[in-house]
């Protein structure tokens, strides 16, 4: 194999799991580090600066790193990065005060944002500092988006989403709300230099076709129109017998929130097998914590009702069967059809993107799926003027995706005012700094906690179930915060290797704990994964190959069970590991002209 | 500074026979220097012994005093072990063997340990044939007291003060042959290729078996100079070859390519020479490998791999012909079997 070159942002940047998940990339062990050091407010902007929502995102984020995370395949339990990351937002000080302070200069740019949700108060906020006036209309009664609507308030309480929603709006933002738009024409002939089409994925799915469903619709409801009507207090009550069809997490959201308005006998009832339900598994537990039946492989067959009075549904009861490509199918069992009693259905079985406020002659291409052409990497549309983001862009996501869309896309509107290249994209920012103090001495806490997961406390149910306000985590303690931050692994502090000063004494290859570093001869990369002293058996996780030694061997380090632990710099008699801390931070909007870096601490 | 190691492991770490990863052979983290041959070794030996699926309970390491001696603590962490006095392991290990013969002794020692204040024990505990694993870790100097020059520094050899050693140096591999070890062997810390087929091989000889390793010291002893230190051996890496060692055949073979020799000059100028072992080389004869020693001393060379090997001689408890049952699991009624059977032994001598 060639020699690593480390010199690509992206190599060490890929050995942080976490923030290589995360769509934001935000700089986990970064903040991590700082809530262990009590710096709560530094953790905290480190967060706002990269994922704008950190208490929203500490409770609610669909947490892509978690999975990600080293710990998995060290261990068996991630760290829990989202859970932290609200510690950091329980305990902040003056935040604002770090912010962006207007009024900024106007540049004499005019920017609408369509729908208030993350992706449009990204960019909002990436943009105002530049000095672009921002026009936001949505059609709710506050920004937020579907944080606001669809996410209930005992999972995010209603006064952390304002907070963060009103950071942004104070940076100068003209907000339209309860403000429709019904024609991007009628925007776009207006004197805006970009438009920014925000408006997430507003539809959620029916069954039209289903016997029953028209004669019954009293009772059955849209889930996500329900958790809406709910959010904004249409609707304060439900029957006493409910079933949720679906098994996202809109269906558990809905669930959920049946409990709380009345539902005494709430069943979800899904046609997948349990373990492959959409719903991430926490809120499944969170579910059948609440006395929530989870039936599944039943596929909904009708509507029952008597005199337009919904009775119940039937169901197909069905075995989910692959074929040797893993495509599952879903046969029926041959069973008898099973009646489910119920007075109220929730239907939570997807969401769908919906434009019917956009004309399709504005030279905006939209393909097969009735979806927007999107360019993946800028965000722009087939109409130059015209840029999308979040669940709109390429349908329904999550609160991160459509934060990193935000800035992506702010980044291509900033572009495309100064007529500059929108592919002429700025690189990320990045900066290597050596963690060693003295001989054997790290600026980071090197050694490796073995301590399991921490669990995150809760209000009793009996609490929780009486007020669908009532938040029902309760947030990491601040002495169990700090014991869960001791199981990061630091992947940020990254093994450096300078071959030349390397005597091959092999001290780093006996040292190492988990056996990733091998000295053996060169070969292409699958005999050499095959050569180390455990084969490098993750594809996903790359090696870091040095140059030719002194003998004619190479260096290899399989990256994938490393635990940051600085032993093979410790034991090294000539400093040729080294630990060396990598922050690396997308570069946002307001970064791009100015030299000012990224928050860091 | 650390000073605990991460209790996680590579999740596909491989096991051995008894189930056992390599984990389960190592210790607790070296304190030694960072970069200490030593260290090597040490992981020489849980390598070997992790291959050869020992259990760990069945072993015991015996040293003597310093840096070497202390190496044991941080190797074979599930064994038994006794750090003892300086150049005094022999007679430990004699008195832990003669008590009870069905372990594998490991007795760790340095050059200061054996070839100055522990020579009388290292030649009479080679006279008697102890069965056991004797391994010098080989620096040319006394590490733990700050490196002064040891027996077995060259004669020549600079330290890292900048004096020169004036003295010729004991060559332990040669002495041992002489003085009759039926095994010996002698490797570099930094070839682990070589090393471990050879502690897997010393651990399966009956009888006495010695291993000369040379373990650069890298605080004291790896400067421009020192015919110990890394640089100077390192260059040799290549030109030794490596042995192959196959537990479930009694036969030891060694496999050189014929005659092969690397020069290497010296800061003074003068050359010395690794050299691997030819065909007509019989590590079963000891006139031949005698023979080859002193040439490859007059030659200044050094020579690596297996060197020698009988397997004929009988052990200590060969020798002194004790019973089969290891003496520590006889029981009081094995020794005092009663009255009516002392009575006959004393009629035999009346
Ligand atoms: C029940 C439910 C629970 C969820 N829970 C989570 C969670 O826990 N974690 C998570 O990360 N994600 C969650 N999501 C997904 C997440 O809410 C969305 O992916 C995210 O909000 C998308 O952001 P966005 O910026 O694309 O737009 P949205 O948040 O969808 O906001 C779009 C806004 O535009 C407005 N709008 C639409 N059309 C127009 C128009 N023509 N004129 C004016 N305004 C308009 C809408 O009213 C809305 O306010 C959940 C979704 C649902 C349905
Ligand atoms: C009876 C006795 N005399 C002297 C010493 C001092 N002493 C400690 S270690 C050592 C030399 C050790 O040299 P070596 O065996 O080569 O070990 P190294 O540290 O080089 O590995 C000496 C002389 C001692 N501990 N005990
Ligand atoms: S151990 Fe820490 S730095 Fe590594 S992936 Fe997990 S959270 Fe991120
Ligand atoms: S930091 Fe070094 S010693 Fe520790 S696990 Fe990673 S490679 Fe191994
Ligand atoms: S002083 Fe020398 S022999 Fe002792 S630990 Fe340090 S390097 Fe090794
Ligand atoms: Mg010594």
């Amino acid at each position: 194999m060639k020699p690593t070159d480390t010199k690509n942002p992206e190599y060490y940047h890929k050995v942080v799991d976490c923030q290589y998940a995360c769509p934001a990339h935000t700089p986990v062990p970064e903040y991590i580090r700082l809530i262990a050091a009590e710096k709560f407010t530094e953790a905290y902007m480190i967060n706002w600066e990269s994922n704008v929502f950190p208490g929203v995102l500490g409770r609610t984020c669909d947490r892509p790193c978690e999975p990600a995370c080293r710990r998995v395949r060290v261990e068996e339990e991630p760290v829990a990065i989202c859970r932290l990351k609200r510690v950091a937002a329980d305990n902040k000080g003056d935040v604002k005060k770090h912010m962006p302070q207007g009024p900024f200069p106007p540049n004499g740019k005019k920017i609408a944002l369509i729908g208030g949700g993350p992706a449009s108060l990204t960019m909002a906020r990436d943009l105002a500092p530049l000095g672009y006036e921002i026009h936001l209309f949505d059609e709710q009664i506050a920004g937020g988006g579907m944080m606001r609507s669809q996410i209930p308030s005992f999972r995010l309480p209603e006064q952390v989403l304002n907070e963060e929603v009103n950071y942004i709006l104070d940076l100068g933002i003209h907000t339209q709300f309860l403000t429709y738009v019904k024609s991007l024409k009628e925007v776009l002939s207006q004197d805006y230099d970009a438009v920014f089409v925000g408006t997430g994925a507003p539809r959620g799915r029916d069954l039209p076709k289903l016997p029953g469903r028209k004669e019954a619709d009293a009772h059955i409801h849209i889930g996500i129109e329900w958790l809406a009507n709910v959010a904004f207090e249409h609707t304060k009550s439900i029957n006493k017998k409910v079933i949720v069809l679906g098994g996202g997490n809109t269906a558990m959201d809905c669930c959920r929130t049946s409990r709380r308005l009345g539902g005494k006998d709430v069943k979800v009832v899904v046609r997948s097998p349990f373990e492959e339900m959409k719903a991430s598994p926490w809120e499944k537990e969170d579910a059948i914590h609440e006395d929530i039946e989870i039936i599944d492989n039943h596929v909904p067959l009708s509507f029952e009702h008597e005199n337009g009075k919904l009775t119940g549904m039937k169901f197909q009861k069905v075995k989910a069967v692959y074929d040797e490509n893993g495509k599952r199918q879903l046969l029926p069992t041959g069973e008898d059809d099973v009646f489910i009693e119920a007075d109220e259905v929730l239907i939570a079985i997807g969401q769908e993107n919906s434009f019917p406020w956009i004309e399709r002659d504005l030279g905006l291409d939209f393909d097969k799926w009735n979806m927007p052409v999107v360019d993946e990497v800028t965000f722009q549309s087939t109409n130059s003027k015209v840029f999308f983001g979040g669940d709109s862009a390429f349908g329904p996501k999550n609160v991160i995706t459509a934060v990193a869309h935000g800035h992506h896309a702010a980044v291509s509107i900033h572009l495309f005012c100064e007529g500059e290249s929108l592919y002429d994209r700025p690189s990320p920012y990045t900066n290597l700094v050596s963690q060693k103090m003295g001989i054997h001495e790290w600026s980071y806490d090197s050694s490796v906690a073995i301590d399991q997961r921490y669990l995150v406390p809760q209000a009793k149910k009996s609490l929780t179930l009486k007020d669908r306000k009532k938040e029902v985590e309760l947030g990491f303690e601040i002495a169990t915060a700090y014991r869960e931050t001791q199981r990061c692994l630091n992947c940020d502090v990254q093994t450096v290797f300078k071959e030349d000063r390397c005597i091959e004494c092999d001290a780093c290859m006996d040292v190492c704990p988990t056996s990733c570093i091998t000295f053996t001869t060169n070969a292409e990369e699958p005999e050499l994964r095959q050569k180390l002293l455990v084969p490098a058996e993750n594809l996903e996780q790359d090696l870091l190959v040095s140059s030719e030694l002194k003998t004619g061997r190479v260096m290899v380090k399989d990256e994938d069970v490393c635990l940051h632990c600085g032993l093979c710099a410790e034991r090294c008699p000539t400093s040729a590991w080294d630990m060396q801390k990598y922050f690396y931070s997308v570069t946002k909007a307001n970064q791009m002209s100015t030299a000012f870096p990224p928050i860091e601490k | 500074m650390s000073y605990l190691k991460p209790q996680f492991k590579h999740p596909k770490l491989p096991k051995n026979k008894i189930g056992y990863t390599i984990k389960e052979y190592e210790g607790p983290l070296s304190t030694l220097c960072a970069g200490c041959g030593h260290d090597s070794i040490s992981a020489a030996i849980v390598q070997a012994c992790f291959e050869m699926s020992v259990e760990p309970h069945k072993v015991a390491k015996i040293s003597g005093i310093g840096c070497s001696s202390k190496t044991p603590t941080y190797f074979l962490g599930n064994s038994h072990g006794f750090n003892s006095v300086h150049g005094r392991m022999p007679s430990v290990a004699t008195g832990a063997s003669m008590s009870n013969k069905d372990m594998v002794y490991f007795g760790v020692s340095g050059d200061g340990d054996s070839a100055s204040i522990g020579m009388g024990q290292f030649v009479h505990v080679i006279r008697r044939n102890l069965n056991m694993v004797y391994i010098v870790m080989n620096n040319g100097c006394y590490g733990l007291t700050k490196g002064q020059d040891s027996a077995t520094a060259d004669q020549g050899s600079k330290s890292k003060a900048g004096s020169v050693n004036p003295f010729q140096a004991i060559d332990l591999a040669s002495l041992a042959i002489e003085l009759g070890a039926p095994f010996v062997a002698q490797s570099f810390s930094g070839d682990k290729q070589q090393l471990v087929p050879i502690i897997k091989a010393a651990m399966h000889h009956k009888g006495f078996a010695f291993i000369n390793v040379i373990s650069p010291c890298v605080t004291f002893n790896n400067n421009a100079g020192s015919t110990k230190s890394y640089d100077y051996v390192r260059q040799h890496i290549e030109a030794t070859s490596t042995l192959d060692f196959v537990p479930e055949m009694p036969i030891i073979t060694t496999k050189y390519d014929q005659g092969k020799s690397t020069k290497v000059a010296l800061h003074d100028g003068s050359i010395i020479q690794l050299n691997k072992l030819a065909t007509d080389w019989d590590p079963e004869d000891r006139v031949s490998v005698v023979n080859a020693l002193q040439q490859a001393r007059l030659k200044n060379e050094i020579l690596t791999g297996l060197l020698y090997v009988n397997t004929e001689w009988n052990d200590l408890h060969g020798t002194l012909k004790t019973c089969k049952t290891p003496l520590n699991k006889l029981t009081e009624k094995d020794l005092c079997p009663g009255e009516e059977i002392l009575e006959g032994i004393n009629r035999n001598f009346r």
